[in-house]
């Protein structure tokens, strides 16, 4: 039982890194029904950029809660003018093209950050400068540290903050206003521009939190991490229902507790055939068995004929 | 009637002489820069073949697939399979290559089945997972039952070879010299001929044309009349047996597969190709391929010379700016040409009205 | 060959298709010296004939990854073959009657075989001497090929998967210990260390499961009971629900195969999730990175290293000062098996008084030759002889000698030379006079100061 306990523990936190990150995805998709594919680059520029903010700071005497708040402020501001650029540079002009084509310019500006930062950080792997003292606790044999509460606790305010923003706002309901039709939207005053451009600096600080949160988790960090950590974020996004906040929530711990459990236990209830070499299977496997049923995802709304 | 021979004017005979002429001998040309550009020319071709099979998926039936590296790798496991001392067997080309395109065909189906409702961005991940899922088991499938030799790959694989002919080494023919990779070429050559071939007719088919249907609006596809699942499903298995095919052709070149070369941003390239190309338009398709192939290579070429030419010193590491550029390279193409660099008429009409 | 060329030199075609690539290949065709313009039908072994000239250059290339996850340990190859390029030049060596000057041609593989394959037939077509690299197996594996059928002889620093030696090419050598050889000395060591159960991970990749089969393999003869085996991959970041998992089955020891970005990170969870097994791990983890990234949790933490440490070989000391003077950075991993790759090829050449491949090629296969990192001399499949294996435990941020298993007599002789202390000097000393003279006097001579060491051994 305590093993068990651990894996829902391991699980969920690990699950509320990725729900973080797929509320980026989501955030932009509900709006423009656009796959932001270099937002998990953001995720890697917002951790770098609070590596060596706060390692500078660190090196000049500042207290370690300055330095790290101050990490974090410039992280989120980095991806706040990256995701605005982003927009303007590879999206906006591209409104109103074939529906790919914004796809190969996200996966080119991926290409683009990814080799930048490399060129910036360097090909080592770097470490992330202890911000927080870890200290364990034990519930029921399962061991687990403050930092993983703290990120359970930042993914569930992130979303909180973000359904606020959305529903209780001028600028939510200006949002919701392009996401339904940004024609009439536009003919009530909304200015659309203005309200994509948001939603990409809001999706950008998110994923500047997530980085670090990241970086903090693991205390590691490199130019390629942002990829594969995008792809799974994305897997939940779809999975929960993109563009549905609170879909991306669940669907981000639906995602980690499946990695933790299925390579916790179905290597022994298939005698070793699927192991946790098959870890990254059972989320796809899990994630085509619900849209065989559910074809938006689990709390997606029917998109109709958007396709 | 109009056939295509009708169209055959002086101008365009000469034109198509010279096409023939210059394709044929392209890798002696290419051969003046060294052996390495013959390989990166197959290399473009084998990509060509690639971009083709999945522009059936994506260009002519709309169905976004990110996952096409799969039918790739299954071709090119079935060939080293089935010719490599691994399980001892030997078989030759012209059994493998057929099987492998009717293997490939079956995965294609098996994609496609349990997809027929999704559509846009959640066909898209099904997809990618799918790659993955072929790739995961590829790595994974050395217990408990060694079939794929798991992480390490297969070993000596057999060339192409029609008898004593290897397309491996080289030889004199007719008293002219060949290497092995200018052998390869002009299978290729053959190959990709036939694949254009084919699909220059399926798009004008009635096939092509239901394919169209379904990709401007599947709805209405289905009122008047198209079987909608079974033309995806077949287009899912046309795409997929050209993947097989070249994914056979890829083990021979190589003599060896391994699971690394067929990880998900292999799927991205093939569909950058497609969509930076020109969707749904088969010259364009052929011009993304060749493009995204050459351009990183010539890169690796040009950086040094042109940074030392330009400031008189190596100032950034070639490699990444090798592949900075190429992504760059993607961004502003798609930013200046939406359509793709070379789109079929009917969609610049489009979109020019979409513009109005 | 004069058809082809004048082909490209008529325009129309040149413009008709394709045009990128028949530009560059014209353009290239300006470059090379006008007797090479002719397109090599076989890429023939390099006809780098010795006129009566005073200087003549050797190529060799040299390729590893300058991009993705490995780049690090790729430039870490790249500096230690400058190193010895630089040092041979400096020597002014005389071949054949000719002034020898090396040339590097560096190449990067990104680790991906498609690359490889490319970068490794651009060597063929420089008519290269020779070939130090690749950095991975599955890279090193599919180039062999090509340098095989060039008949250009290939010394790969780091490639350790078994099968790379295996395909019977008589060009492929390595200079580190195969998979087989160090599993199985890990396997050894572990069951040494008195624990009864082990967990392996790997990491899915070629280097990885290699090295954890065959660890696994040894450590069941051994008796050890594997109570659990778990998987991740070389782009993994969180690690705990194998652990966990791991965690339930309360094994001795945890044996990771797979390298130092994913070594450092899984030790720290380890700690975290109050793992308290021995962790063993191959040469993968044995480096500054895993210090780094896995920080105080790799405290008490075994790794090992092919061949022997480089304080203990007598020209390692100054080998690491060099590089470190020189570069400004800590060895990574591989590079002082570059520089002897390096040496090895250029010692093969004076030996066979040639530079050209077909000439100094069955010398490669004879070497003895006293490296930084190891005696080197090859077995008939190309494999290092021997094949010792170092083990190292991180105490207080240090990599610290334990002790170092397998190998032949060799190694025997410096394992007892290092415990007298005094006869190591005379050992190696020995060894290298023996190999300047030639062969047989080489076995001989450390035969005799072997038995000489033994001896010594014994009186202790």
């Amino acid at each position: 039982m305590d093993i068990f306990l651990q894996q829902v523990i391991n699980g969920l936190v690990q699950g509320a890194i990725y729900a973080m990150v797929a509320l980026g995805y989501t955030m932009v998709y509900g709006i423009m029904g656009l796959i932001n594919f270099a937002h998990g680059e953001v995720v890697m520029i917002g951790t770098l950029v609070t590596i060596t903010v706060v390692t500078f700071l660190l090196k000049a005497g500042f207290p370690v809660w300055l330095a790290g708040g101050m990490g974090i402020v410039a992280a989120a501001s980095v991806c706040m003018v990256l995701g605005w650029s982003l927009e303007r540079v590879a999206y906006r002009p591209l409104r109103g093209a074939p529906r790919l084509t914004p796809l190969i310019t996200a996966i080119g500006m991926s290409i683009v950050l990814q080799n930048l930062a490399m060129m910036i950080w360097g090909r080592n792997y770097m470490t992330f400068p202890s911000l927080i003292e870890k200290t364990q606790f034990e519930i029921g044999g399962a061991a687990f540290t403050n930092v993983q509460v703290l990120i359970v606790l930042v993914a569930g305010l992130s979303m909180g903050g973000l359904l606020l923003l959305v529903y209780r706002t001028k600028l939510g309901m200006a949002m919701r206003a392009t996401a339904q039709n940004p024609g009439v939207a536009g003919l009530m005053g909304v200015n659309a521009n203005r309200v994509i451009s948001s939603a990409f600096v809001i999706g950008s600080v998110l994923g500047a939190l997530a980085g670090v949160m990241v970086g903090v988790y693991y205390e590691i960090a490199h130019y390629q991490m942002g990829f594969m950590l995008g792809l799974k974020a994305f897997t939940a996004a779809v999975l929960g229902g993109i563009g549905n906040l609170a879909g991306a929530m669940a669907g981000g711990i639906l995602l980690g507790l499946i990695e933790a459990l299925g390579a916790g236990y179905i290597g022994d209830l298939t005698g070793g055939f699927l192991g946790s070499h098959y870890q990254d299977i059972f989320a796809f496997v899990v994630l085509i068995f619900v849209l065989m049923f559910r074809p938006s995802g689990l709390f997606g709304e029917k998109t109709g004929d958007r396709a | 009637m109009r056939t295509w021979f009708n169209t055959l004017t002086p101008r365009t005979i000469f034109g198509l002489t010279l096409i023939t002429v210059a394709l044929l001998a392209l890798p002696f040309v290419a051969a003046l820069g060294g052996q390495a550009w013959v390989r990166i020319v197959n290399f473009a071709i084998l990509y060509v073949f690639l971009a083709l099979g999945l522009n059936i998926v994506v260009g002519f039936a709309g169905l976004l697939d990110l996952g096409y590296i799969a039918f790739y790798a299954v071709g090119a496991y079935l060939w080293a399979l089935l010719a490599s001392p691994h399980f001892g067997l030997h078989l030759p080309f012209w059994v493998i290559l057929p099987l492998g395109a009717i293997v490939a065909c079956f995965f294609g189906i098996l994609l496609g089945a349990p997809t027929l409702k999704l559509r846009g961005d959640y066909l898209a991940i099904v997809t990618l997972g799918f790659g993955e899922i072929v790739r995961i088991f590829m790595n994974n499938l050395n217990a408990p039952i060694n079939i794929t030799n798991g992480p390490q790959g297969i070993t000596l694989i057999d060339p192409v070879a029609i008898g004593n002919f290897k397309f491996s080494t080289g030889s004199t023919v007719f008293g002219i010299d060949i290497s092995g990779p200018q052998k390869y070429y002009y299978l290729l050559l053959v190959l990709v001929l036939a694949v254009i071939a084919i699909n220059v007719r399926l798009q004008h088919s009635r096939i092509g044309r239901a394919w169209q249907a379904i990709r401007e609006d599947e709805i209405a596809a289905k009122a008047i009349g198209i079987n909608t699942r079974n033309m995806k499903l077949l287009a899912f298995a046309m795409g997929a047996s050209f993947g097989g095919v070249a994914g056979g052709i890829f083990a021979a070149m190589q003599g060896f597969v391994s699971p690394e070369s067929f990880s998900l941003i292999e799927s991205v390239m093939i569909l950058a190709m497609v969509v930076l190309g020109g969707m749904g338009h088969i010259p364009g398709v052929i011009l993304g391929a060749i493009l995204l192939t050459v351009l990183p290579e010539a890169l690796r070429y040009a950086v040094v010379p042109v940074q030392k030419a330009l400031f008189g010193a190596v100032l950034a590491d070639p490699e990444s700016l090798r592949m900075l550029i190429f992504g760059l390279a993607l961004v502003l193409v798609m930013r200046f040409k939406p359509a793709g660099l070379w789109p079929s008429p009917d969609r610049r009409r489009e979109l020019a009205e979409k513009a109005r | 060959m004069a058809f082809s060329r004048n082909l490209s030199c008529f325009p129309g075609i040149t413009l008709a298709l394709a045009a990128s690539i028949a530009l560059i290949g014209c353009g290239q065709k300006e470059e090379p010296k006008p007797q090479a313009a002719a397109p090599a039908a076989v890429p023939a072994p390099a006809p780098a004939a010795p006129p009566p000239k005073p200087e003549v250059t050797v190529k060799l290339g040299h390729v590893a990854p300058m991009t993705g996850p490995q780049a690090h340990l790729g430039k870490d190859n790249e500096n230690g073959a400058k190193l010895a390029v630089e040092e041979l030049n400096a020597q002014a060596l005389e071949i054949g009657g000719a002034k020898i000057k090396f040339e590097l041609l560096v190449e990067d593989d990104g680790a991906d075989p498609k690359q490889g394959t490319i970068v490794a037939q651009k060597l063929v077509d420089a008519k290269v001497n020779g070939v130090i690299g690749h950095l991975n197996s599955g890279t090193t594996i599919p180039a062999s090929k090509l340098y095989a059928d060039a008949g250009i002889p290939q010394i790969s620093p780091s490639a350790t998967n078994p099968k790379y030696t295996q395909q019977g090419f008589a060009t492929a050598f390595r200079v580190m210990a195969n998979d087989i050889q160090q599993g199985k000395v890990l396997g050894e060591f572990a069951a040494k260390q008195g624990v009864k159960t082990v967990a392996i991970i790997d990491d899915r990749s070629a280097y990885g499961q290699g090295l954890a089969d065959e660890f696994k393999k040894a450590a069941e003869t051994a008796g050890l009971k594997v109570v659990a085996t778990e998987y991740t991959n070389d782009k993994a970041t969180d690690f705990k629900a194998i652990l966990t998992k791991i965690k339930s089955k309360k094994p001795d020891m945890v044996f990771y195969g797979g390298m130092d970005a994913q070594g450092g990170p899984l030790a720290k969870q380890m700690k975290e999730l109050g793992l308290k097994a021995k962790f063993l791990g191959g040469d993968g983890v044995c480096t500054p990175e895993f210090m780094k990234l896995g920080g105080p949790a790799t405290d008490g933490h075994y790794c090992s290293m092919p061949g022997v440490p480089l304080e203990k070989m007598a020209k390692g000391p100054a080998f690491k000062e060099k590089f470190v003077k020189k570069y400004n950075t800590e060895i990574q991993l591989y590079a002082p098996n570059v520089y002897d790759a390096v040496m090895v090829m250029a010692d093969s050449m004076k030996r066979a008084n040639s530079v050209e491949p077909a000439k100094y090629l069955p010398e490669v296969g004879k070497t003895s030759y006293e490296g930084v990192t190891a005696k080197i001399e090859f077995d008939e499949k190309g494999d290092l002889k021997g094949g010792a294996i170092s083990l190292y435990q991180y105490k207080a941020g240090q990599l610290s000698y334990v002790e170092t298993l397998g190998g032949g007599v060799v190694e025997a002789v410096k394992e007892a030379a290092q415990a007298t202390g005094e006869a190591a000097k005379a050992v190696a000393g020995a060894a290298v006079d023996a190999a300047k003279e030639g062969t047989k006097a080489a076995a001989e001579a450390v035969k005799s100061t072997a038995d000489a060491t033994k001896a010594a051994v014994e009186k202790k």
